[in-house]
């Protein structure tokens, strides 16, 4: 298990260089915003999401909307059902404390590493586990030294530090680009979200913008469901008066 | 100690929310990874999620950012996606602006 685990740690080393550098520029955010590094530690240790913690920091001011957070957090993150359940494999007949654990340090990058190496048939959970407690390491690491860097930075804006959060999602945007199909659900959600921001107040644009893009997708599949049980039905019907009539 | 202030339990909530619904998710996810529906609505709903989210969260600022905000966006988005580079495309939208402040 130490073995494995230091493999996994090993080779998350490359792709934590960048997670350390982008946590830097959260931190340095945070301090912006008046988080002390106590709260941005426990933020690190226990949430460990970086896109999460970025929409937290940017929503940060008081009195924290914390019904908001939450529930940015929850849809920014609900692609975790889809990554947790894609690692059952790895997981097969381990305990239910072994899977307890180890899935609280999954995070993007460890566990895209992890898939990786499992296709070449070299990753178990110790693997897994020891990515992320790397990642947890330089990230943790990252965005205290940025913490410290921001509180010395007297205006952010000449660093364009106001600007990181869009430099920031608009890349991580760019890399989930699937192809041709995302065109009509991230039109939808472009619109849905400025038109949101402009008449709703809060953060509801994010929540509205991404649902209502990922609900085109959803509609066009169960539009061609629908069309095909119709076919299948008609088909069936046509089949019946067939027979009625050779009858 | 002199207990709680509405401020700071206000951020003790806000973080363990967080925590609690983040980790949920991930444990949730491998617990019910056999009855999650491997097709149909549902799941073409989870696949483009991730990027629709991603982008409702910047698109309202891009639009109001103004030319410079705009370009550079631009010119993240196309590092993002020619180099698969995150850091870097980051790196290079946040340079155009500094310098951009500096300039104009």
């Amino acid at each position: 298990m130490i073995d494995e685990m230091r493999r996994g740690a090993m080779a998350n080393l490359p792709v934590g260089a960048s997670v350390a550098a982008y946590g830097s520029v959260l931190g340095m955010l945070a301090a912006q915003k008046g988080l002390t590094w106590v709260q941005l530690l426990a933020m690190n240790l226990s949430v460990f999401a970086g896109s999460a913690q970025f929409v937290m920091v940017e929503m940060w001011a008081p009195p924290l909307p914390v019904a908001e957070m939450t529930l940015a957090v929850l849809i920014i993150n609900m692609r975790y059902l889809l990554i947790g359940a894609s690692l059952n494999p790895l997981f097969q007949g381990k305990s239910l404390a072994h899977k307890a654990g180890i899935m609280h340090l999954v995070a993007d990058e460890n566990w895209a590493v992890t898939m990786a190496a499992y296709r070449d048939g070299g990753a178990t959970t110790g693997f897994l586990l020891g990515g992320g407690i790397c990642l947890c390491s330089v990230w943790s690491m990252g965005t205290l030294l940025g913490h410290q860097l921001g509180a010395l930075v007297a205006q952010p804006e000449r660093f364009a530090l106001d600007f990181a959060f869009v430099a920031v999602f608009t890349a991580l945007a760019v890399s989930m680009w699937r192809g041709k199909s995302d065109i009509a659900p991230w039109a939808t959600a472009a619109v849905l979200a400025v038109v949101a921001e402009r008449w709703l107040p809060g953060k509801w644009y994010i929540v509205i913008g991404g649902i209502g893009g990922a609900l085109v997708p959803a509609a066009r599949e169960f539009l061609i469901a629908k069309k095909n049980a119709r076919n299948l039905l008609s088909e069936r019907s046509r089949r019946e008066t067939m027979t009625k009539e050779t009858k | 100690m002199n207990g709680l202030s509405p401020t700071d339990l206000s951020i003790v909530l806000a973080i363990t929310g967080a925590a609690l619904a983040t980790y949920s998710l991930r444990l949730g996810g491998l617990l019910l990874a056999d009855r999650l529906p491997k097709n149909g609505g549902f799941k073409r709903f989870m696949e483009a999620l991730p990027g629709t989210i991603l982008l409702s969260l910047v698109a309202p600022g891009i639009f109001s950012a103004g030319m410079l905000g705009g370009v550079a966006a631009l010119a993240t988005a196309l590092c993002a996606w020619k180099t698969r580079n995150i850091l870097l495309a980051m790196i290079v939208g946040m340079g155009m602006v500094a310098a951009g402040r500096l300039l104009l």
